[in-house]
């Protein structure tokens, strides 16, 4: 999901790709990022609700990043080798709605998408536009463990695009 | 009764308690940014000044989780902590760069018993992150479950 503010539509639906969280990933990210027991430990995370080592939150969102950021930037490698001018997106100011639904559990595959709900000119920034997306990540039974409402900045049309 | 320092019932609206401070370091962001967000503002001086950030800065997820990790430290690892719902909203106010040094703070807006789960707690929190300048970088609120007083089972 590459292109100008004016190419991309509501409605555009893209898959991010999938990651396994396996434990040692889980617990690689929680020593540095989110030290609670369940996140930490198969025998920790048994005495906890949880009853088994599961991934922290931000690790999820961050896995979400990831794919999104690899992904955009596959499609614009190829673009360039065709000679198609690539938009410029700017960072994020925030997002709402953000859902843990389900645990992670060591070894789930998450499989993430991502869709295009609203898009707005940036009234202080002329050169940008807003996209409003809804991304989604579901483990390997289909089950939605993962959502949030996002909103970043992509370039315009407009005019020539800013030096790199 | 459980060994934990806080509860459901500890945490009413208008709960405050600073959870520290940490400088976060180039290497940092640029270790962050390469597994989790290779966006080049992140990885790269001339790109970041290039960029709408004006300089090489943090990923909003590396904030975001490094003030994670005060709160698991400081609030969450004394408590009777049960996970997140999720995040209602977050905003990232300004950008941060390296050698900054970031400050957390963490107040409860509002708290309810839940009528689902018998003994369990809804705490919704307001996490704001600070810089050296006392500028807010990044705020949001996150909706937190913890066990009540006595109902424990661990």
């Amino acid at each position: 999901m590459i292109g100008f503010f004016e190419d991309l539509q509501v409605g555009d639906n893209e898959v991010l790709g999938s990651y396994v969280f396996t434990r040692e990933r889980i617990i690689r990210f929680a020593q540095k990022f989110d030290p609670q027991p369940f996140h930490l430990s198969n025998e920790a995370a048994a005495k906890t609700h949880f009853g088994r080592l599961c991934a922290s939150g931000w690790h999820t969102a961050s896995i979400f990043m990831r794919l999104l950021v690899l992904k955009k930037q596959a499609q614009e490698k190829k673009a360039r080798e065709s000679g198609i001018p690539v938009a410029l997106t700017g960072p994020s100011p925030g997002f709402e709605n953000l859902k843990w639904l389900k645990p992670v559990y060591a070894d789930d595959e998450i499989r993430y998408h991502r869709e295009i709900k609203s898009k707005r000119e940036s009234r202080s920034r002329p050169d940008w536009g807003i996209i409003q997306s809804s991304n989604h990540g579901v483990n390997q039974n289909g089950e939605p463990v993962f959502f949030f409402q996002g909103v970043i900045f992509v370039q315009r049309r407009l005019q020539e695009p800013p030096r790199l | 009764m459980s060994q934990h320092e806080y509860h459901f019932e500890d945490l009413p609206p208008d709960f405050v308690l600073d959870l520290g401070t940490f400088t976060i370091h180039r290497k940092d962001i640029v270790e962050f940014a390469e597994e989790f967000d290779p966006q080049p503002f992140h990885l790269d001086d001339e790109a970041g000044k290039a960029s709408m950030l004006g300089g090489l800065a943090a990923s909003g997820w590396h904030i975001a989780s490094l003030t994670m990790r005060l709160l698991a430290e400081e609030l969450l690892n004394k408590s009777s902590c049960q996970g997140s719902p999720g995040v209602s909203k977050l905003n990232w106010l300004k950008p941060v760069f390296p050698e900054d040094v970031l400050s957390a703070r963490v107040k409860v807006l509002s708290s309810r018993a839940l009528r689902s789960r018998t003994g369990v707690g809804l705490v919704n929190m307001e996490l704001e992150t600070r810089n050296q300048h006392d500028v807010p970088v990044l705020v949001f609120e996150n909706t937190i479950l913890f066990g009540l007083k006595n109902t424990e089972t661990v």
